[in-house]
């Protein structure tokens, strides 16, 4: 049977890889910003997975913590991610980051 | 308390820290009180190399709580020594930005531009020395972030499209890069149950899991390395930035995931360096080495020729791991690398900081218009000689220990193939580096007279190139600090890899 905590570990996998699909196949910005941020989801579920210690057991506090942080981190970078969208669509018009000039931008 | 003289260690956090602060809250007058501020930090990184040096590494509780539940930070003579690093070449880019950002203007976006320029200049030096100090994964993985966000606002403060695209792609690489790294923290926290890396040394084996999480926080470091294949949004993005941004992006800034890097596989997780990886490493660094001056030779703008220049010597780090083979080979790999590490910091911010010189006196830095550089900015025109000196690796500079240690250690080893990368990579950076040189003594008919420059931004990068060259000169000393650092696992390879 599985188990609880594994079912939520792949989930996460699942997550992780839909979200770095997304990052690395969409050229529109707030796809790509969605797509780490859903990245981030999958690997901090990881982590309350992992924390989870079975019924009626106290479950682990450290992954607990690590994801409080970890959130606070993903928040501020989101922030920045989508203020330089903003920005970058005011300042070319378009929300991705297709190169019209110089330096082979191999775009991720 | 004999211990007392150790706070030097946290003091290298809250210094630069205060000083955001105050740059937020006190926005007149602030330049100088920053500016003490950093004399107050290279004090403090002085103070602190002396102290490992004479005392050896340390291991500082914050607060007094020990590990699992307080912070610890780690400070050995490879801590020390980027510290100084950081803040002197933070120090010396600061000095330049006082005049690369107008002091008095009406220009509302130049106004805006140096009001945000502070905070997030002392936040990078605040997250860069808590990112040498720490010694705990996830910690790693916070200052990571922290210098990240920093580094890429840097980047977009200039404005421009091409720089937003550029720190855009930045942001993006590096998020990705430290979830990899998050996942890798996960697995071995899940598996392993511990975070700190000497804990993490006591307690690893060769299991799955535990191969998945240094694979992923491996590629995640990389990353944000920009090694080979993962270089392409480090020429934009260092190109583009101001200049001093751009000085201490390539400078500092990748030298941090390397530094991780290498204290996960040598400090952590020394078990899984096998002599397949240890190729693999160094494969990875030749590519990048060739790649980079490859292109760097091709370019057409100053400052994007020395973004891939930066590239290329990116993978001499790499280099590193293939070289750490047997007892002395390795101890002078570890001090070659680490010696490269300083000479090309200091090189590279001083290319930089002259390569924005010309800009700002030219109006433009496309190599085939430049001309008589020698007559308006001599002194730019010797900084960046100077500078490319040691990134050639001609004695007597800093680089030139440190290729000659690196290429003494690949004899030793028998890597023939390292000792022939190392020196015809110094025929490549000769070649782009003598590109822009070449142009400097050239007479031009009728090139508009450049405008005149602060010396203050001539002599900054002038007396970088000095410490690059200064390098060449106190190489014992810094061998000898490195020393209090060399983790066991080489001074113990007196039978080889296995």
């Amino acid at each position: 049977m599985l188990q609880p905590s594994t079912l939520y570990s792949l989930t996460a996998v699942v997550l992780f890889c839909m979200g770095c699909y997304s990052l690395l196949t969409y050229s529109h910005l707030l796809r790509k910003i969605l797509g780490v941020n859903v990245m981030g989801v999958g690997v901090f579920m990881l982590l309350i997975a992992r924390a989870y210690a079975g019924e009626g057991q106290q479950s682990d506090p450290v992954p607990q913590a690590l994801v409080l942080t970890g959130i606070v981190v993903a928040v501020c970078a989101t922030a920045l991610a989508l203020n330089l969208a903003v920005q970058i669509e005011a300042t070319t018009h378009k929300a991705d980051l297709a190169e019209d000039e110089e330096n082979n931008g191999n775009a991720n | 308390m004999p211990t007392d003289q150790w706070h030097l260690i946290p003091l290298a956090i809250a210094l630069p820290l205060s000083a955001v602060l105050l740059a937020i809250l006190v926005r007149r007058a602030t330049v100088y009180l920053l500016l003490g501020i950093l004399l107050l930090m290279s004090a403090n990184a002085v103070g602190l190399t002396w102290l490992v040096s004479s005392q050896g590494p340390k291991t500082y509780y914050m607060g007094g709580w020990e590990p699992p539940l307080g912070i610890v930070l780690y400070a050995d003579g490879l801590s020390a020594l980027l510290i100084l690093m950081t803040t002197i070449v933070g120090f010396a880019a600061g000095l330049y930005a006082l005049r690369y950002f107008p002091t008095k203007t009406d220009d509302e976006d130049a106004t805006h531009r140096k009001n945000h320029f502070w905070p997030l200049w002392m936040f990078l030096l605040a997250a860069m020395s808590a990112l040498f100090l720490s010694r705990d994964i996830f910690n790693i993985y916070i200052t990571l972030e922290l210098m990240g966000l920093a580094a890429v606002s840097l980047v977009a403060l200039a404005g421009e499209p091409v720089a937003l695209r550029a720190s855009m792609r930045y942001l993006l690489v590096s998020m990705a890069g430290s979830l990899f790294y998050l996942v890798g923290v996960a697995l071995i926290y899940a598996n392993f149950g511990v975070l700190d890396l000497p804990a993490i040394r006591a307690v690893i084996n060769q299991s799955p899991a535990a191969i998945i999480a240094l694979s992923l926080m491996t590629v995640g470091l990389m990353m944000k390395t920009a090694l080979f294949p993962f270089h392409f949004w480090l020429p934009p993005a260092h190109a583009n930035a101001p200049t001093p941004v751009s000085a201490v992006l390539s400078g500092l800034v990748i030298k941090a995931s390397f530094y991780l890097l290498v204290r996960l596989w040598f400090q952590g997780f020394d078990i899984f360096l096998t002599p397949i990886i240890m190729i693999i490493m160094g494969a990875m660094g030749a590519m990048a080495i060739l790649w980079g001056a490859f292109h760097a030779l091709k370019q057409e703008r100053v400052k994007l020729l020395i973004a891939y220049s930066t590239v290329a010597q990116l993978g001499y780090l790499f280099l590193l791991f293939p070289l750490i083979k047997s007892g002395e080979a390795s101890k002078l790999a570890w001090s070659g690398v680490f010696i490269f590490v300083l000479a090309h910091a200091f090189a590279k911010a001083a290319l930089f900081l002259a390569a924005g010189n010309i800009l700002k006196a030219y109006g433009h830095d496309r190599i085939s218009d430049l001309g008589e550089m020698n007559r308006y900015i001599p002194v730019t025109v010797f900084a960046f000689g100077l500078a490319g000196l040691s990134l050639v690796g001609l004695p007597p500079t800093g680089g030139f220990i440190a290729k000659w240690l690196m290429i003494r250690s690949a004899i030793l080893g028998e890597q023939w193939w390292c000792a022939v990368l190392i020196a015809g990579g110094g025929l490549l950076a000769a070649g782009y580096i003598l590109r822009v040189i070449s142009r400097a003594f050239r007479t031009v008919p009728d090139i508009p007279r450049p405008k005149p420059l602060s010396p203050l931004t001539e002599w900054t990068a002038l007396g970088l190139a000095l410490l690059a060259l200064g390098l060449g000169f106190t190489g014992v000393y810094t061998l000898d600090l490195l020393q209090a650092g060399t983790p066991e696992f080489i001074l113990n390879l007196a039978g080889g890899i296995p």
